[in-house]
């Protein structure tokens, strides 16, 4: 049951998704130093979405971006209780960050954190929960 | 972690590989996996043996909350040495059974090995834990794999029925005991047990003594199945046989057992301790015995008869602990009954073990287990009849049988009764000996039926579902071998057990009469001249017989106890009522309605707030730190009041949600006045999605009706809508003026960058500081997702059913 009248809006999505998309992978980078983050991130990224669903139907959607969102979500939450848990390996107590600095060879001095990865479950997840439910309400017809 | 806490937790491990075994090797049964577990397990306690011997203890401290002296702290002495061997010797034997016992085309066997494999990793944490909270811990894991093996055969009405019965008493139970650990914990500020010890002197005097007494009793006594708690354990014998044989005799049931004796040197300076102990334990004897001759079903013979030697093993103990109301050994003459308590706790195991497996022989290969349809069994079953015949006539305490020992030493115990002088005891002490004459005269007599009337008597096949005939060898193995132990001990008791297992274990329960250079010198005689203890078997041997052939005649008495007096009368009752309470209670304020719901939360919030406030006479308004109110402030809060009243005056559900969204987009705004960019790009996200959302939601909606289009005023939301809204404003203006401490803010500012090497202080407070708020926050939206997922879909389902 697509509608064929809102031309502009679709077109101007193709555009300015891939924009938003990319915003949100920068804010979810950028958390650790400057505004952003995970949570922020995922929002974004689900708010993407929610708004190629408004443009075309979720038939459509689901045909572009092929997620199952509930495996999504149980992914994120491996994430960050992995990321928590791999602390007991090292004898530090669960949930202890770890972090370091190397220096490549374009990009210069990259700084990497395990909390990264734990941020990337809470991404996973926002997005996941975010999109099922969504999606679920949006189906059931 | 060391060797002895990964022998303790290596069942739950294995556990998690059953599944595939189960999946992977389909043709091999799954039992022939687990088995070199126990066995495993049982060397290596066995080498512990030579440790505790020399009266050493070995102890392993694993941290866990050390912050709360909550700690995984391993325990290997005497009694809990005597536990493990028992929990990893049966367990042994009964996985080697249950193979041939348990079919491997029809049967769940990863489901029941799980369970199995987790009762014994928690029944091993029970006996071999020095820590009172982690030991409470893997008792209720105990009572836990109990209810999902009672309940194995669930497709059962009486499975489950017994699963939840068994369930409810023991963790009623076990929260009780809970109860008393916190307060030994407030008395003497330990959970550890060895510490608690210590101090037993010193908390006899404090108040709270006789309640930690009396609850931790409770624990004991659901656990151990004593009267009036003994009512589970009947029905607990729908589980399968060898659980049956291995939980609910050898093992779980003696749980209450080991938490008597391992508190005896904490309890025992109080009389009370004996009197409750001893008389509960002699009463649930009786009890036991006298309810065990009017079965029919062979598992309920054996059921109540393991209730009543169970309360044999608790009198023992409870007169027993007499004894540390002297000074040394010498002329102790109470240290026989805590002997004979733990003799015949090795005994029971073994001819208890090999009778319920016997009959899980006999409804295996005949398909029934009553009495009355069984008969003349002999001819086809006669290694069965053989084992039945030790394992009962140990059981009745005959020689030369294990069973006779302990037997005796019972009466030797009981008669010494007599002499005590102390806690009044001796008006009543007479009570004793009788009662425990009478109740071996009735397990004289049940032993006796389970045998002749199984065995003798008329063959019946008509009324059998199967032709019997002997069971196969795998099945005959693990009663052979404890029938076997029960004669052995019996020629060779003091070389076996004496010095190696029961004089270590007296050591763990009466520690205040060992000394450096002397132990417990155990000597156990086969015949110790003509003394009142033999004269009262003699007693038993010959009213046994007597009454044994005249049971018809008095079988009558039985009938006498009126129906509707019965425990499980009244625990059905109670159950059932507690259901039909707590329906109608729920019904009264769960009316469906998402309004009314609001009207409680909201009313709640605004009392229990409003209350706490100005009794803690919190309420302050200080303005002196203020800043000064700019003119974007004024009209971004004008901006949201006309918005949020608005929304009551629209009129399509559409124009609701767009207001509400600018009430949203407004408070962000609020964010960037205040320099927070986080929480702007956070709420202006989140409105957009929720927006989205509602707008998803609303599609679904009837519309508006047109009456309900004019807004009725009602004076009950109106109060509570403006109490909200008065709280929250008074909370936020005494959370700004009272400063109680100094804030924490700094903290962050300092160690943002120094702890956790990030920058954005929001965004690190996330992820490292508080990363369990988040973790948690996220499982919380997984399931969440996972629930409205779940509601939609299963309704969507059952819609396309009908």
């Amino acid at each position: 049951m697509r509608s064929r009248n809102n031309v502009i809006l679709e077109t101007t999505i193709r555009l300015v998704l891939f924009i938003i998309i990319l915003f949100s992978v920068y804010i979810f980078f950028a958390g650790h130093y400057y505004p952003g983050g995970g949570f922020i991130g995922g929002l974004m990224t689900a708010g993407a979405i929610v708004l190629l669903l408004i443009a075309y139907d979720i038939k459509t959607v689901s045909i572009i971006l092929p997620f199952n969102y509930r495996i999504m979500t149980g992914l994120g939450l491996l994430f960050a209780i992995g990321t928590s848990a791999g602390a007991i390996f090292f004898d530090v107590p669960f949930l202890t960050h770890a972090f370091g600095h190397i220096d490549l060879p374009i990009l210069g001095d990259i700084s990497l954190h395990t909390a990264t990865i734990f941020d990337l479950g809470v991404y996973l997840v926002v997005v996941g929960v975010t999109m099922t439910i969504i999606q679920t309400i949006g189906e059931d017809e | 972690m060391s060797l002895l806490h990964l022998a303790i937790v290596a069942p739950l491990i294995f556990a998690i590989l059953v599944p595939f075994f189960y999946k992977g090797f389909r043709r091999i049964h799954t039992g022939w996996f687990i088995l070199p577990l126990p066995i495993l397990l049982f060397v290596y306690f066995f080498s512990f043996i030579s440790t505790t011997k020399s009266k050493e203890v070995v102890m392993k401290t694993l941290d866990w909350i050390p912050s709360l002296g909550i700690n995984f702290t391993a325990k290997v002495d005497g009694l809990g040495l005597l536990f493990a061997l028992l929990i990893t010797g049966i367990g042994a034997l009964v996985i080697l059974y249950s193979i041939y016992y348990l079919s491997k085309d029809k049967e769940k066997l990863h489901n029941f090995y799980v369970y199995l494999l987790l009762f014994m990793g928690a029944m091993l944490g029970v006996v071999l834990s020095d820590n009172l909270i982690v030991m409470y811990a893997f008792w209720e894991l105990t009572s836990f794999s109990s209810f999902l093996l009672i309940g194995y055969w669930y497709h059962r009405e009486k499975s489950r029925y017994g699963a939840q019965k068994s369930m409810l008493i023991t963790v009623f139970g076990g929260l009780s005991m809970l109860g008393g650990i916190i307060l030994l914990y407030l008395m003497t500020g330990s959970f550890s047990i060895t510490e608690i010890i210590t101090q037993a002197d010193v908390i006899v005097t404090s108040p709270l003594f006789i309640p930690a007494l009396i609850c931790v009793l409770l624990g004991a006594f659901t656990k151990s199945a004593q009267f009036p708690f003994h009512i589970w354990l009947p029905d607990a014998m729908e589980a399968p046989t060898p659980v049956s044989a291995y939980l609910h005799s050898a093992t779980m049931v003696k749980a209450g057992i080991y938490l008597v004796a391992r508190l005896t040197p904490v309890f025992a300076v109080d009389g009370l301790w004996l009197w409750l102990v001893a008389s509960f334990g002699i009463f649930t004897l009786f009890w036991g015995s006298f309810s065990a001759v009017k079965q029919t079903d062979l598992k309920g013979i054996l059921a109540f008869s393991t209730v009543s030697q169970l309360g044999l093993i608790m009198s023992l103990l409870g007169v027993g602990a007499a004894s540390l109301h002297y000074d040394g050994l010498d002329d102790n003459i109470y240290v026989v009954a805590t002997t004979a308590a733990i003799f015949h706790l090795i005994n029971h195991a073994t001819f208890k073990g090999s009778l319920f497996m016997v009959v899980g022989i006999i409804d295996h290969e005949t398909g029934t287990r009553d009495i009355r349809k069984l008969g003349g069994l002999l001819n086809f079953m006669p290694i069965t009849f053989t084992l039945a015949m030790i394992g009962a006539f140990s059981m009745a305490g005959l020689p030369p049988f294990n069973g006779f020992l302990s037997k005796e030493m019972f009466f030797t115990g009981m008669l010494r009764v007599l002499e005590m002088d102390f806690f009044s005891f001796d008006s009543f002490a007479i009570l004793f000996p009788i009662l425990a004459w009478v109740a071996s005269v009735f397990t004289f007599i049940y032993s006796m039926i389970l045998v002749f009337k199984t065995f003798t008597g008329k063959y019946q096949p008509e009324k059998l579902e199967k032709k019997p005939h002997e069971a196969p060898l795998g099945m005959l193995i693990s009663p052979i071998i404890l029938a076997s132990l029960v004669i052995i001990i019996f020629f060779f008791p003091n070389s076996l057990l004496s010095d190696n297992l029961i004089s270590p274990a007296l050591a763990s329960i009466l520690p205040s009469l060992v000394t450096e250079e002397t132990g417990f010198m155990v000597h156990i005689y086969q015949w110790h001249g003509f003394n009142p203890e033999l004269f009262m078997t003699l007693g038993v041997i010959a009213v046994g017989i007597l009454l044994y052939l005249t049971l018809p005649k008095w079988r009558r008495v039985y009938d006498l106890f009126p129906e509707k007096l019965t425990l499980n009368r009244f625990y059905d009752g109670a159950v059932e009522r507690a259901q039909t309470g707590s329906f109608k209670f729920t019904k009264s304020f769960m009316n469906g309605s998402i309004r009314s719901y609001l009207v409680y939360i909201f009313t709640f919030f605004i009392v229990i707030l409003a209350t706490s406030l100005f009794y803690k006479n919190a309420l302050k308004v200080d303005t002196s730190e203020l800043a000064t109110i700019g003119i974007y402030e004024v009209l971004l809060a004008l901006l949201i009041v006309i918005a949020a009243v608005s929304i009551l005056f629209a009129k399509t559900r559409l124009s609701q949600i767009i207001l509400l969204g600018a009430v949203g987009y407004t408070v962000s705004l609020f964010y960037v006045l205040f320099r927070a960019p986080d929480l702007a790009l956070t709420q202006l996200v989140i409105e957009t999605v929720s927006v989205a959302l509602f707008l998803v939601c609303f599609y679904h909606l009837p519309k508006l009706r047109k009456e309900e289009n004019r807004v009725r005023f009602k004076l009950t939301n109106a109060v509570v809508s403006v109490g909200v809204g008065i709280v929250v404003t008074l909370i936020a203006l005494s959370a700004h003026s009272n400063k109680f401490f100094s804030s924490i803010s700094q903290y962050y500012i300092e160690n943002t960058y120094e702890k956790a090497a990030g920058k954005n202080m929001v965004n690190v407070i996330l992820v490292d500081f508080r990363g369990f708020d988040t973790l948690f926050e996220i499982a919380v939206l997984a399931i969440a997702a996972l629930g409205i997922f779940g509601m939609i879909k299963l309704r969507l389902a059952r819609r396309e059913e009908e």
